[in-house]
Order: C-alpha cells, then structure tokens, then sequence
C-alpha cells in the first residue's frame, strides 16, 4: 500500500517532469495524442540518437560488409535457420494464445524445415503451405488484455513499449540460441552476433527508403511501431480506429 | 532500429508495387476501363487495378529500371484514376486541413503525391515474380467504407498489403493502404502536425518542396 503510493508519487513526479521538458522544447509538438502514447518522449529521444549513431559506426558497416561478402543464398540459408529454431517459440505462443491450430502449422513447419530442409537451411515449409506466423510474448500478453503502455525505446533494441519490453525479456530468457547449454559463452556470442548481423544486413535497403520517408524519424518509427503491434496482437484484424477527420 | 520496424519499411519497398501511390488528386479518367464489371465492386477494383499495373511493370523494361519518368506515367494512368489522394492527404492532415487555403490544399496534396512517388517509385522495379493473394472480402451492399485485404507472396516473409476504400457516387476510390499493420494516413497523422506546430501550413509546404528537390537532386 504504501509502495504504490510511493510509486504514484514517482511516475507522477516523472511524468511531470518529461512534461515541463517537452514545452520547453520548441521543436516537439505536444499534443494530447503523444502526452498519451509517449510521455517519456525526452529520453526516448537521447535513447533513439544513441541506437542511430550506434547502428551508424558500428553495426551499419559490419552489415554491409557481411552483404557484400556472403551471396544472397547463403544469408537466405543464415536467415531460414535462425527462423526455424524460432518455430519453436511461435508455437509455444500461440498455444498461449489458444490457438492449437495455429501451433501444430508452426510445429509441422519446424518439423518439415529440420528435416527436409536440412536443418532449417531452406524453408520449405512455406512451400507447401505452412505459413510462417509471427508470433511473440508480447504479442501474447496483448492478447491476455495487457495494454501496451507508454512507447519507450531500448538501448541497442530499439522501438519498444512496457508490455513489449516485458515480453522481450521472457523472449530472451526462453531464447534457444542464447539459452542452450549445447555451445559454450564464446560460440554463443559468435552465433548470436551472426544472427543480429544478418537480420540487420536484410533491412538495409530499408534503411534509405525510412529516411527519405520521415519528415521526423523518431515519431514515424514510434507511430509505425504501435500500429504494427497492434495489428500484429490482432492478428492482421485489428478493430477500426476512430478517425479524427 | 527495432527489427519490427525495419521490416515494416522493407515491406514498404516491395508493396510498393502494387499500392504505392494509389492515390490521385482527383478521379479524371476512371472511365476508361469501366467497361470491365467487375471494377463496381470494392474487391473487384483493387484486384483490377494490381493486376494491371504488376503486368505492365513486367512488360516494361524501362520501369524495372526505375525510369522514374515511366513510373510516374504508369502511376497517372494506372493508380490515380481509381484513387482519392486528396482525401489521403486531407485526412493525413487532421485538424490541419482545415487552416490551409484551397490553394495551399492543392500544393500541399501535389507535393505529397509527389513525394510518395519519389519514395516508392523505385520500388516498382522490385516487381517480378510476386503473387498477390487475395483475403475473403466481406461487406454490406450498403457500406460505403471498406478494406479490402491481400498478401504479396514472393521471396522473404508475405507481406500484409491492404487498401481502404470509399464509395463516392457510384465509384470506389483507394484512399489508405495498410503495410504490414500500419496505414498511410495513420503514420502521416503527426509527422504533418509536427511540421505545421514548427512553422505554420507554409511551414509545411516549404519542408515538402525542400524534400522533394533534394531527393531529385540525390537521384
């Protein structure tokens, strides 16, 4: 009782705070849309600069030299891979979620990939019909009726929300590739940095198209990144938005 | 960058072929392919209209090249006449709108369209062997606001590619598109806010020329 007050004292002296520094900030729009869905918007920001300029010096370059050294087939093959292990994962949420159905289709595409498509080398699931889902513990607390709360962004992570951030972090801890006691600490930190790699060198044809689409980058990608959740918790079938024509 | 988000912009790229600027300033040539009965029905005309434009940048060496001259025909021709851009530009706007003059309505909506196609006009080379499924569409005879929903299959992830539609008299028109779970207008609502908070509606437009001349000059 007398933590939670102690609690609501701190968000609400927090809160206050990101308020007096967002009209002070000439440049930030506060309008009572964003006082909702970003009230940490301030530091998000200093968190969102810091991910640009590491992605600029640092994981940028490695990416794109990994592009430019390994053919398209073979980080096909380094993308199907981790994606199947991940199967795993999705068919764990989706029985969360209770949707059976939808966790045998992810469990058949584990099996068929692991075999067939040489241990998950090639996709062959998709092939012959089994869809990939997209499927997280995120998404999975939205679906129990968690509302997302405030946007925030990860350092190194990036876009984010409370309810997402909670999820990310069952997600680590469940991770196989991060959990398995199959390879020791330092193949499991080349295996994982491959995998961070090859996912950032499949997005950077992205990259220019973001830039040249944003008039601000840092609200486009918050407002694109609570859409898509949302979407995504409803399984492409999110209930209509209110249009405030 | 949030691996989400990224793809979502990835997407962005290859929907672009068959939504990308399915937007017009206003409905002129809609007759010209009105023959076709299908094109009556919300469904009907999306699929028309993907069909027909995925089968032009296939025959059409020029486009696959990113011709940004032939894209922008192709997007006059083929997307504009079925598509309410004005609408997409007005609703991006907001409140906003309404304290733009007609004039500065008009250049406004110009200089967004034009930035769109700019944007994803290169995206149309990406065009080969996608397929676009087409989602179990369901509505009331008397709706006269819709989605209709696909998925562009190809190489990678499907791609989630939605369109919403209005009915104005007797014609549907494409107002929004949907990718991957975020709409157009929706994503547009308070990067044009921003712009307008900083420096007024001329503000705005100022900021849609300047980037418009620098990504022709970037090409």
């Amino acid at each position: 009782m007398m933590l939670n007050l102690i609690n609501k004292i701190i968000i609400k002296k927090l809160l206050m705070f990101s308020v007096i520094v967002m009209t002070g900030c000439a440049t930030t729009q506060q309008n009572e849309r964003v006082a909702r869905i970003d009230p940490f918007e301030p530091m998000n920001r200093v968190v969102f600069s810091f991910n640009e300029a590491a992605d600029d010096y640092v994981i940028k370059p490695i990416a794109q030299a990994y592009k430019f050294v390994l053919p398209e087939f073979a980080r096909t093959g380094v993308t199907n891979f981790f994606s199947n292990i991940n199967d795993v994962l999705i068919a764990a949420n989706n029985l969360l979620q209770g949707k059976p159905m939808e966790a045998a289709n992810d469990i058949g595409r584990f099996l068929v990939n692991s075999t067939i498509g040489v241990l998950g080398l090639f996709d062959v699931a998709t092939d012959i019909g089994l869809d990939k889902n997209r499927e997280d513990f995120g998404q999975t607390l939205g679906v129990w009726g968690f509302s997302d709360g405030p946007y925030v962004v990860l350092p190194f992570f990036g876009a984010s929300n409370v309810r997402d951030t909670v999820g990310f972090v069952v997600d680590v801890e469940t991770d196989f590739m991060i959990n398995t006691n199959k390879l020791n600490s330092d193949e499991k930190i080349a295996v994982n940095a491959l995998r961070v790699i090859n996912r950032r060198a499949d997005l950077l044809d992205a990259g220019q198209l973001l830039e040249d689409a944003a008039f601000d980058k840092y609200s486009f990608v918050r407002d694109g990144y609570l859409q898509r959740r949302r979407n995504q918790v409803y399984d492409g079938n999110p209930p209509p938005v209110k249009e405030e024509d | 960058m949030h691996p989400i988000l990224n793809k979502t912009f990835a997407a962005i790229a290859l929907s672009l072929i068959t939504a990308t600027a399915s937007f017009a300033q206003a409905p002129q040539a809609a007759a010209n392919a009105g023959a076709n009965a299908n094109m009556s029905t919300p469904d009907g005309l999306v699929k028309f209209v993907v069909e027909d434009v995925m089968n032009t940048i296939k025959s059409d060496k020029a486009i696959q090249s990113g011709d940004l001259r032939k894209v922008n025909a192709l997007v006059d021709q083929k997307i504009l006449p079925y598509s309410d851009f004005q609408k997409t530009t007005r609703l991006s706007m907001g409140r906003n709108w309404s304290k733009a003059t007609p004039a500065q309505q008009a250049l406004i909506t110009q200089e967004f369209k034009t930035l769109l196609i700019r944007i994803y006009g290169g995206a149309l080379a990406q065009v080969k062997d996608q397929k676009i499924q087409y989602k179990p569409f369901r509505a009331s005879a008397d709706d006269t606001d819709v989605i209709v929903r696909t998925v562009v299959v190809g190489k990678g992830e499907p791609i989630q590619l939605d369109y919403r539609l209005e009915k104005t008299g007797n014609a549907w028109r494409v107002y929004d598109i949907n990718i991957l779970g975020a709409w157009l207008v929706e994503s547009y609502r308070n990067q044009f806010n921003d712009q307008v908070s900083k420096g007024g509606i001329d503000g705005l437009i100022q900021f849609l020329q300047q980037r418009n001349n620098s990504l022709a000059n970037a090409k």
